[in-house]
């Protein structure tokens, strides 16, 4: 269960207030007619879909109905920021340096719930 | 390799089973390989027998991270249908299921496949009409398929609320009778003990950490046991596939999510069939040990975590409690979640890459457990000849850029 800080609400919800909407930052072509098919295809299907540091979009369908930015972790699942529409992420996968120096599998391990 | 049999069985027990002989070997790697299969799970076991068994391929190695059949061969709800909309999709699930029907003697280890029907309910006048047109689709394909009614529901599974008070009454379903379920570990296993008595190395605990490619082809991977090569290497390693990709250099259309299922307490036999709602989005089964086998949709966000959101549990509960009050009170034993590789038109995708000798078997999203012996098979005529089969042909990668997409998102009975 993810308790998510919607940054136009300024509060913490509960996960089932949200929806995931995938990748964030995508930028439509400005000229699709002019795009050759391999262009269109990388736009419409193509997706980064990392083993780590993610920024996808949300957006808060049963509160302010705004959509905004999370960035996450894919592995450990932890909510690193959130960030409103057109602003950019503080952190990145270049700039993110884990709490611990403990490998990733040993940190999800010692996740509640979570037995090997 | 020791045959299982009635009698070995017999004989056996008059040594207290101690003197069985293990499944597989536990081989070092050798330096070099004709083929290698990353990833260890049914797929990719399958590959790997189907290769040594049809195509002569002698020198073959599967190389998995973990160890056999631990992901998402073991995190799936075991269903096995092949009531697919689509031409090809059709022929691809149904070329899976004849392969089933024959696998436990071909393979000499019980798969508990049980053929015991799939019913996709139909809860609107759209999706009667939805059945109705993939009912037909099928049976043109040469898949068997009935369209039911409501009170043909209620015979089949007296259980089931069909009442009209239902919050979404049931209006009817598609029924395909061969369908059913198999037991989940007994096929990577049996795949495992066959592949490895036809010599192929099974290297557990050995995980790929770079591919060796010059000059657009590939020579080997790098892995954690030192370097393997090989110049044809078929990567079938579902939620990671994209890792994996990444490391060779080229994108996959492919987001991984958490899926995730649950089985209750273990009950005296109640449901004899598989029950699947694509409208109230839950799937049923009762598994041979009496426990209830429970799925239901992905978790939207991406993860490759092995687990999920507690909500997306209590609204797969919901569902099934609707269909069937009668479990209301059951109480849940285990829940876990696999990482699936969803593809945008919920198809999967046997490709060659931009990388040559280097071949993907992935996508298979929610569904992929069912085509196990079939994606096997056709992936490895595709690896042994170097083209790919002609039922994998139209799942190539190419189809996401010149769009001929296979989209059978809801049009596979259930929602992805």
């Amino acid at each position: 269960m993810f308790y998510i800080y919607c940054p136009y609400c300024g509060e913490h919800r509960e996960e089932e207030e949200f929806h995931p909407k995938g990748q964030a930052h995508i930028v439509r072509p400005k000229e699709p007619e002019s795009c050759s098919d391999e262009e269109w295809g990388d736009y419409l299907f193509f997706r980064d879909n990392p083993r780590g540091i993610h920024h996808e979009l949300w957006v808060h369908a049963v509160g302010c109905r705004k959509f905004f930015n999370i960035t996450r972790h894919t592995v450990t699942y932890e909510i690193l920021e959130t960030y409103k529409m057109g602003e950019q992420p503080s952190i990145t996968a270049e700039t993110y340096a884990p709490q611990s120096s403990e490998s990733e599998a040993a940190r999800v391990a010692k996740q509640a719930g979570v037995r090997a | 390799m020791q045959r299982y049999s009635g009698f070995g069985l017999v004989k056996h027990a008059l040594s207290h089973h101690e003197n069985w002989q293990r499944q597989w070997r536990n081989p070092t790697p050798k330096k070099e390989y004709d083929v290698i299969i990353v990833g260890g799970g049914g797929h990719g076991l399958a590959t790997a027998y189907y290769l040594a068994k049809e195509h002569g391929v002698k020198n073959i190695a599967v190389i998995e991270k973990g160890w056999l059949g631990g992901g998402n061969t073991a995190r799936n709800t075991t269903i096995v249908r092949s009531n697919y909309l689509w031409d090809e999709a059709a022929a691809l699930y149904e070329h899976a299921m004849k392969l089933w029907e024959g696998l436990s003697q071909d393979i000499n280890y019980n798969v508990m496949f049980s053929q015991r029907g799939v019913l996709n309910l139909g809860h609107t006048l759209q999706d009667m009409r939805d059945i109705q047109r993939r009912v037909n689709a099928n049976r043109l394909n040469g898949i068997d398929g009935e369209v039911l009614d409501a009170k043909g529901v209620q015979e089949l599974v007296p259980i089931m609320d069909c009442s009209k008070n239902a919050r979404y009454p049931v209006m009817g379903a598609s029924w395909q009778p061969r369908a059913g379920v198999a037991r989940h570990d007994a096929v990577a296993w049996g795949y495992a003990r066959a592949a490895d008595a036809h010599g192929v190395d099974l290297l557990q605990n050995t995980e790929v950490t770079g591919f060796k490619i010059r000059d657009g082809r590939v020579y080997g991977v790098h892995t954690n046991r030192g370097d393997i090569g090989a110049k044809t290497i078929g990567c079938v390693a579902a939620g990671n596939s994209g890792v994996l990709a990444n490391m060779a250099g080229f994108k996959l259309p492919l987001e991984s999510h958490p899926l995730q299922a649950l089985v209750s307490e273990p009950l005296k036999p109640i449901l004899d069939t598989v029950v699947m709602s694509n409208h109230v989005h839950g799937y049923i089964s009762q598994s041979d040990k009496g426990d209830l086998v429970i799925g239901a949709g992905i978790d939207g966000y991406n993860g490759y975590g092995q687990r999920g959101s507690f909500p997306t549990v209590e609204h797969t509960l919901q569902a099934i409690v609707e269909m069937f009050p009668i479990f209301s009170r059951v109480r849940m034993n285990r829940q876990w979640g696999g990482i699936v590789d969803t593809c945008p038109d919920a198809c999967p995708i046997l490709s060659k890459t931009p990388v040559k000798g280097l071949f993907f078997n992935c996508g298979w999203g929610t569904g992929g457990f069912k085509a196990t012996p079939g994606s096997g098979h056709v992936f490895a005529a595709s690896l042994a000849k170097g083209e790919m089969h002609p039922l994998a042909a139209p799942f190539s990668i190419d189809r996401f850029h010149s769009g001929a997409l296979i989209d059978e998102h809801g049009a596979a009975g259930v929602a992805h």
